[in-house]
């Protein structure tokens, strides 16, 4: 498995979140006091910009309109509809942030 | 002896406290068989004394805690003798003497005379400033003394003496806990989670001293200082004792009857004499007594039944839980605590920085017992675990996983009938939704009133408020404001706490009086509030921001921004034109609007571009996108126009440079006019002078948008610095004492004008400087937010991060 280096972690202020385009993708890190996470950076509701909206413990509250997203699973908790969005595993490393990508966990395979 | 008007036996109360009266409400249930006498020696009707922790902490009012109103006794026809104290009973003759002398006979008598807090022999107990802490008289009395700055000693570290301690620091006190033990709460919680408890409490800014004893109390008439074992002198303005209780036996033993540390009774609440019962914390039951409010009204229904001569249902003993109401300090505790017996098995959890502590003490394959500290989400499942001793076997490798999340209606749902939702006075699922149906139940203080649920401490108002959103059918919040489920304080209270307790983060707020998380809601609100209180002396986390906020500028349904530039009065020139016209060719902005507020809007802009076009428009921010002040709206006035009476510009102007780049709970908008013409629409604002000749109308609390209001005329004044300074004062009063996102049209409503009036224009010369020297304080602290374009305050504010690496694209080769 390999991971990608996104950015050093300080880049992202706790509680927040920013976005970077890796490849095709754009993705939100979220900085949270247990860790960061990273989920692909559309809401789907209305592709509202995830990485601006204001977090809760480990919810993101999207800022067009308030769909409450799962930052761990990518479930959407409120309003209750069965759709998702795809979140990535990430680490600190040396005090980088770096992420994996599924193409890449496929190239090993 | 007052002569009995009917036949039916007479029955005497003596103990107008929670367990006699709840007793009384399930006797009435089985119809009205008894002539009633009450007898209290509080001066008060029955009152919820679980919530007294809630009134020293200023959550509640004393109003606010009845559970029974004078109108409840008078239209059961019951006797209720207040301020009378039981001295003597004679079990022969079968009467009961008040201490005003007067005997009064009985057919059937109960005893629920409650405990009394326990003093520990310390020399200087009798100084003024020493209080216990069980009435609402006590409480009235540290309410009295406590005022911020002052020092409170509490001694006893338990449940009652923690939550004094926060009670007098919310009210501005430093105070320091005294604790004969090792560890705090010693009765709940094993030792590693009284440890816990500590670093919590001590967090919030309370001192803990455990392992200590005070020596004397110092001080001429008055406390001054106490003095520890360690020969340590603490200064002290008063002290509370917290240091136990002890039942109030002593009538039983005058009546003969079998007293052992309480009263005892059997199961059926009987006492050794066949005429007189016992309930409450008084009594004494298979060699236990109670100090909570559930197993009492356990008892209650028991000896109802067997009071009313359908003795059959046995009382055999509770199994109690508790929780700490220290918000920001979160407790739960049940049943058996500590390995006492062979046997238990312990499964435990910790997680030192984040100050959670979990145990839960298994028997075979139940659990009996758990104590949870610093998240006590899961202890509605626990207590149901126990209490119905569900076999566990299957689920032993998920304990302490919590459920997955889920919204509210569903864990609702799922909920078992026989589930107890109010810990405190036992009521379960089925009586709540039951009295929901029946009785057509459709508020929360219907429900109190009826089922007597979330009447204890409260924390289960949500769980109520939630089951009667899902099953009554003409559901109606109630109850008072707060600001948040993750903050549950009035703001007004919530300001308060900021000022006194000098908290500075939203954060800090979170961690003392909330959930630590926070959520959307909250967080913005607190964020404008530690900003006001602290006029720029607080820590600004952007964290807590919109991401309007955040970026200074407006979020649109694309996700790109507007700009909208100051504009003040709506006054421009050709110099500002020609560089916002240069701005939207070289950004390629896709629209230029003049907006509704007299001001240009250059809409469509991507985030990272907005520091440069900031920079090159040269001009400051117009707070468009801000809880904050918007523009000050003009019609050309006297300068221009022939009906004009005053200088609306620059009258206008002036104004907008008084209160630009200040924030306030919602957007203010203003305007100025220079006649009564009003061209620019001041009566429809938050905020409108209105030029007439040879004066100024100061109007405020006026809207246009979801719905129309007309301002209200504040005042009306001669000269334009007096018309400038009204609406200063009125803004400021605004900041101070409007909840967040409440506009003016709804704040004056629910002030009043004539409050508003009493307290701004008309106020005494002092409080009208102080508001005006508020106002300056916040405004010298003020800057305008595009300035950030110079100094983000993260490297990151407006620009997306440039990955370090790119990924081989692998899926398309
Ligand atoms: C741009 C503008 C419309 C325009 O093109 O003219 C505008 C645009 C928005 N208004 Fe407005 N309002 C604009 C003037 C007004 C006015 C007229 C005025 O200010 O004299 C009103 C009625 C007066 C008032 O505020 O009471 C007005 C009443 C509202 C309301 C209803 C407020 C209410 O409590 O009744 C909202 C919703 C809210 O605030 O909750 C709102 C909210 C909004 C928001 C911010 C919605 C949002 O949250 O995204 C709109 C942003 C659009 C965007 O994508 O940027 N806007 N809005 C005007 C900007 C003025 C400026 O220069 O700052
Ligand atoms: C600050 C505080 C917080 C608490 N928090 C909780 C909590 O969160 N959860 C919980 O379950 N419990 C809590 N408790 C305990 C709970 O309030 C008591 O268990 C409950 O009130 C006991 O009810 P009772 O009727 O037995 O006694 P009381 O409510 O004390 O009633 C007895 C009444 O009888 C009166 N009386 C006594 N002797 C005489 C006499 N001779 N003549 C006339 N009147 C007399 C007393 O003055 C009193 O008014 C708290 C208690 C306090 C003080
Ligand atoms: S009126 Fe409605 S649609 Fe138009 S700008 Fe205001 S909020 Fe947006
Ligand atoms: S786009 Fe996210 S809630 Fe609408």
């Amino acid at each position: 498995m390999s991971w990608l280096k996104v950015t050093p972690a300080e880049n992202v202020p706790l509680r927040e979140g920013r976005s970077v385009c890796i490849g095709r993708r754009e993705i939100a890190i979220f900085h949270l006091p247990d860790g960061f996470k990273a989920i692909d950076n559309r809401c789907p509701h209305n592709l509202g910009p995830l990485c601006d909206g204001i977090t809760k413990g480990t919810t993101v509250v999207c800022p067009l309109h308030g769909w409450n997203i799962n930052l761990e699973t990518g479930k959407v908790l409120k309003p209750d509809v069965p759709v998702g969005v795809t979140t990535y595993p990430v680490r600190v490393s040396e005090g980088i942030v770096e992420i994996q990508l599924p193409e890449l966990k496929e190239a090993v395979a | 002896m007052k002569p009995r008007k009917t036949k039916k036996p007479h029955l005497v109360l003596v103990g107008n406290g929670m367990a006699g009266i709840a007793c009384l409400e399930q006797i009435l249930r089985y119809g009205d068989m008894f002539d009633v006498t009450i007898f209290g020696d509080e001066t008060h009707v029955n009152y919820s004394r679980i919530l007294l922790s809630n009134v020293l902490a200023g959550v509640h009012g004393f109003d606010d805690i009845t559970l029974n109103p004078l109108e409840w006794y008078r239209e059961r026809n019951i006797s209720l003798r207040l301020g009378v104290r039981i001295t003597g009973i004679d079990p022969v003759a079968r009467t009961v003497t008040g201490d005003d002398g007067a005997v009064t006979s009985y057919d059937k008598l109960l005893i629920a005379t409650g405990s009394h807090p326990f003093v520990p022999p310390v020399p200087g107990l009798e100084k003024k400033g020493v209080c216990a802490w069980r009435t609402l008289d006590d409480t009235q009395r540290l309410l009295e003394w406590s005022a911020p700055g002052k020092h409170a000693i509490v001694l006893g570290g338990g449940l009652l003496g923690l939550e004094a301690a926060r009670g007098l620091q919310v009210q501005g006190c430093h105070v320091t806990v005294i604790h004969l033990l090792d560890t705090l709460m010693n009765r709940q919680l094993d030792s590693t989670g009284g440890h816990y408890v500590q670093r919590k409490m001590e967090n919030i800014g309370i001192t803990v001293r455990t392992k200590c004893t005070v020596r004397a109390i110092h001080g001429k008439e008055r406390v001054e200082s106490v003095e520890l074992n360690t020969g340590k002198i603490l200064p002290a303005d008063f002290v509370v004792v917290a240091a136990g209780i002890l039942p109030n036996a002593e009538l039983g033993r005058m009546a003969g009857l079998e007293v052992k540390r309480g009263i005892v009774v059997n199961d059926f609440l009987e006492t050794s004499n066949p005429d007189i019962f016992a309930v409450g914390e008084c009594v004494e039951h298979r060699g236990m007594t109670y100090g909570l409010v559930a197993p009492l009204i356990e008892q209650g229904k028991v000896l109802a039944a067997t009071i009313t001569g359908n003795k059959g249902p046995t009382y055999e003993g509770s199994s109690t839980a508790t929780k700490l109401k220290v918000a920001g300090v979160e407790v739960f505790s049940a049943g058996v605590i500590e390995e006492t017996e062979p046997g238990l098995d312990i499964v435990r959890y910790e997680d030192p920085g984040l100050g959670i502590y979990k145990k839960l003490v298994l028997k075979g394959g139940h659990m009996v017992g758990a104590i949870l500290v610093g998240d006590t989400s899961e202890s509605g499942r626990y207590m149901e675990w126990i209490r119905s001793k569900e076999d566990l076997t299957a689920k032993r490798r998920n304990l302490l996983i919590p459920e997955p999340p889920k919204d509210p209606g569903a864990s609702i749902a799922e909920m078992s009938d026989s589930e107890v939702v109010c810990g405190c006075m036992g009521v379960t699922k089925g009586t709540i939704i039951t009295a929901i149906h029946d009785r057509g139940i459709c508020t929360l203080s219907q429900l109190k009133e009826a089922t007597r649920a979330s009447a204890g401490c409260g924390s289960c108002a949500g769980t109520c408020t939630a089951l009667l959103a899902a099953v009554a059918p003409g559901f109606e919040p109630d109850g008072k404001q707060v600001l948040c489920g993750c903050v549950p304080f009035p703001e007004e209270q919530l300001r308060e706490m900021v000022h006194t307790q000098q908290i500075r983060s939203v954060q800090q707020v979170l961690d003392i009086y909330g959930n630590g998380t926070g959520c959307e809601k909250c967080r913005p609100a607190l964020s404008y509030m530690v900003d006001m209180v602290w006029c720029g002396e607080h820590e600004e986390d952007r964290s807590s921001r919109f991401i309007n906020d955040r970026v200074h500028a407006n979020i649109q349904k694309d996700g790109t921004f507007s700009v909208v530039p100051r504009m003040r009065g709506g006054v421009t020139s050709p110099a500002e034109l020609r560089r916002i016209a240069e701005v939207a060719e070289k950004y390629n902005v896709p629209l230029v609007k003049v907006t509704g507020s007299q001001r240009l809007d250059l809409l469509g802009v991507k985030k990272q571009d907005l520091p440069g076009i900031w920079a090159d428009l040269g001009m400051p921010s117009g707070q468009a996108y801000a809880k904050g002040v918007r523009m000050v709206k003009t019609c050309v006035g006297s300068e221009f126009c022939r009906f004009g009476t005053q200088d609306a510009i620059n009258t206008g102007v002036e104004l907008e440079k008084r209160l630009e780049n200040l924030f306030t709970p919602h957007k203010t908008k203003l305007a100025v006019v220079g006649c009564p013409r009003n061209c620019a629409e001041a009566t429809v604002k938050d905020i409108g002078l209105i030029g007439q000749e040879g004066s100024w109308q100061v109007v405020v609390g006026g809207a246009a948008g979801k719905s129309v209001r007309k301002a209200d005329v504040l005042v009306t004044v001669a000269s334009t610095e007096e018309a400038l300074e009204s609406a200063e004062l009125f803004f400021q009063y605004y900041r101070e004492h409007a909840n967040y996102l409440e506009r003016t049209y709804d704040f004056v409503e629910r002030t009043g004008m004539d409050k508003i009036r009493r307290e701004t224009v008309y106020a005494v010369p002092e409080a009208r400087a102080g508001l005006l020297d508020r106002l300056r304080k916040a405004k010298s602290a003020s800057y305008d937010a595009w300035l950030e374009r110079e100094q983000p305050k993260t490297a990151t504010q407006f620009v997306q991060i440039q990955p370090m690496e790119a990924p081989e694209e692998v899926s398309y080769r």
